[in-house]
């Protein structure tokens, strides 16, 4: 688990009152998944709506990442049904392009592409997929580089940069396709502590503009400062789901509190 | 120590290096005699040098025959041919082995189309040189058509040239470049192929790899010579040519296949989950980012199979091509330069080295460039 969780004082306090809105974004029904015989996700049920911030916490191996990556078919699942932007997920291709192409996603280890600059990192997508053209999709590059505030190593490699740099041009590089949903799996874990926050920094910023985000993260700080609802996972199963206030100082199930107890003891 | 505990903490100067480290007294010392054992093989390397290189030099220019239009200067005092080289033989030779047969009136054409490559390759080579993209993908798709019509002939006013007359290192250049060319694509699609998820298209490019890398290039080329036109029907009859560019071009293909998929096995998963969720297709994926990082990390591989291609292009010998090894036998078998072999076989290799270093040199121009510090 984590060592380095940045407090929430530490963090950007969010200036503006984030919403959320009516509108059903992600639906996962029943959902159901194994590796070979071994059931790694057992009943997932669950609803985001847009503008939501959904933290997902649990022990290594409770199916976290397994569960977000089903979102957009990094992985597929067997039985059940998911549902986003009102599209079904199923073998259909071009519904799983379709869906990709509106939500985003940031993984631990950045899968930032080495051999592109970190301009043609940015643009590739957006001129390849949908067909932007170039100059229109420098400029959308440049407008999100600066957002992350790293505009001056456009020109830069991947190699070149610190972790921090590199997962904040991720986040980037996935804001270029203008996503309606953003996943997060672990994006500061393997991040230096003084790396974490800028990360961190950038996304509550995301928050406030009200992306939907759904983020796998042992930043305790950062779910209670930017996160509507905090889910707890073990053993493949979502076991407590609540607002963070209430997931924190009163938590029901005696896993989530075991597990509180082991992450809050830093 | 005590010298240097008189500067002031924080401003030290910069001191020359101790003199046992640099100079050429120091590279010595770091590099030849830094250990016994690296003394001893020192001393090794300098007498196999005396060993070899002076009798090597003297057959090759001291005592080598130089001028002469005729075999008269390669003789002895009995008659026999001298023990050096004999290079009026080369000059003798030279046009076959060069072009072989090709008709003197039109070795202009063979001509043009060098000039075009080299010209090519200079603009690619030369940094300051714009458009290079569009150079290469000159060089690699119309070029090639154009060669095809200058060299065969018969259309655009052409006088056409059978194929037996082309020869000499013309024809080891058709043959090499053309595997070279295809071979590289066809690996590619055959290494995806065998990473399919399809289990027929897995099987099928299974089956081809190995049993091309099973059987030796030689056999494939008698096979294809002797035996493919026997299962053929009566009148279809390919060019021995074509016969032996699509043998040495499959045979190839399955090595190149097996490089490239060295390389794609070396890409993260992660590469492929980046682009994946970024909503990049299969095809796009490939193409923008598994691809150009595969393809990078083997170059030294590909040009490997490809410095091995150009060299294994003498096997076509035995289908009776003359490719420019067969053309320097064919000379030195000649009544008037009879026992004159070796200097056409020096020759040979020296052609041959420049060409194989050549393209390793430029690999590793190209691995330098493409690093891009990961
Ligand atoms: N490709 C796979 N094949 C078989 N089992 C897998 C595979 N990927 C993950 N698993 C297993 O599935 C379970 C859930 O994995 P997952 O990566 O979703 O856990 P996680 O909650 O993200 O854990 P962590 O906090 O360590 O990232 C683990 O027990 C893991 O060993
Ligand atoms: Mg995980």
């Amino acid at each position: 688990m984590s060592d380095s969780n940045v407090s929430a004082d530490d963090l950007h306090a969010p200036t503006k009152e984030m919403t959320v809105g009516d509108d059903l974004v992600i639906e996962i029904n029943g959902m159901h998944k194994w590796y070979g015989s071994f059931h790694v996700l057992k009943d997932i049920n669950l609803k985001v709506n847009l503008g939501e911030r959904i933290v997902v916490c649990g022990p290594s191996g409770s199916g976290k990442s397994t569960m977000i990556r089903c979102i957009n078919r990094l992985e597929e699942h067997q039985q059940g049904q998911i549902v986003v932007g009102g599209i079904e997920l199923s073998n259909d291709l071009k519904k799983i392009d379709e869906i990709r192409r509106e939500v985003g996603m940031c993984f631990q280890h950045f899968n930032l592409f080495p051999h592109l600059s970190i301009m043609e990192n940015l643009v590739l997508a957006p001129m390849w997929v949908r067909n932007i053209p170039r100059a229109q999709a420098e400029e959308t590059a440049m407008k999100y580089l600066e957002r992350v505030k790293i505009p001056e190593q456009a020109a830069k490699f991947p190699g070149q940069l610190s972790g921090g740099q590199q997962q904040r041009v991720a986040i980037a590089r996935s804001l270029c396709m203008s996503p309606k949903i953003m996943l997060f799996d672990e994006p500061t874990s393997a991040l230096d502590p003084e790396m974490i926050k800028e990360v961190l920094d950038v996304m509550i910023e995301l928050a406030e503009e009200g992306m939907t985000m759904i983020c796998v993260t042992h930043e305790m700080g950062f779910a209670k400062t930017v996160a509507n609802r905090v889910i707890f996972m073990d053993g493949g199963e979502i076991i407590e789901e609540n607002e963070p206030n209430s997931f924190f100082d009163n938590p029901q199930h005696e896993r989530t509190q075991l597990f509180l107890s082991q992450i809050l003891a830093h | 120590m005590a010298e240097q505990t008189q500067h002031i903490v924080g401003e030290h100067p910069d001191l020359q290096p101790p003199a046992s480290t640099v100079g050429a007294y120091g590279w010595i010392r770091e590099n030849l005699i830094s250990t016994p054992i690296n003394t001893f093989f020192t001393i090794l390397a300098i007498y196999l040098i005396y060993l070899l290189v002076p009798p090597v030099l003297d057959w090759l220019i001291f005592s080598a025959a130089w001028v002469g239009t005729d075999n008269t200067v390669c003789k002895n005092e009995t008659g026999g041919p001298i023990a050096a080289a004999c290079w009026p033989f080369v000059v003798a030779w030279f046009k076959p082995f060069m072009f072989g047969f090709y008709p003197d009136s039109e070795l202009w054409r063979i001509k043009l189309t060098y000039w075009i490559f080299g010209l090519g390759v200079l603009a690619l080579v030369i940094p300051a040189v714009p458009f290079k993209k569009w150079v290469a993908v000159f060089l690699l798709i119309p070029y090639p058509v154009i060669c095809y019509y200058m060299y065969a002939g018969g259309s655009f006013g052409l006088v056409a040239v059978e194929t037996p007359l082309w020869g000499g290192l013309f024809l080891t250049l058709v043959i090499a470049i053309t595997g070279i060319v295809a071979s590289l694509p066809i690996g590619i699609l055959l290494a995806l192929g065998r990473r399919s998820n399809m289990p027929v298209v897995k099987a099928v490019c299974i089956a081809f790899i190995e049993l091309w890398r099973g059987v030796p290039l030689i056999s494939v080329l008698f096979m294809s010579s002797v035996m493919f036109p026997l299962f053929m029907p009566e009148g279809v009859n390919f060019d021995k040519l074509i016969r032996a560019l699509v043998g040495v071009t499959l045979f190839s293909s399955a090595y190149m296949a097996e490089v490239v998929r060295g390389g794609l096995q070396a890409i993260p998963k992660g590469q492929y989950e980046g682009a994946q969720a970024l909503g990049l297709n299969f095809g796009k994926m490939m193409f923008f980012i598994v691809m150009p990082q595969a393809l990078k990390l083997v170059i030294p591989g590909i040009v490997n199979t490809f410095i091995g291609l150009f060299k294994d292009t003498t096997l076509v010998g035995v289908i009776g091509l003359f490719d420019f090894l067969g053309m320097v036998q064919a000379g030195s078998s000649n009544k008037d330069w009879l026992g004159y072999l070796t200097t056409g076989f020096a020759f040979a290799a020296l052609v041959y080295w420049v060409f194989c270093f050549g393209m390793s040199q430029y690999s590793q121009h190209l691995e330098r460039k493409l690093h891009t510090g990961h």
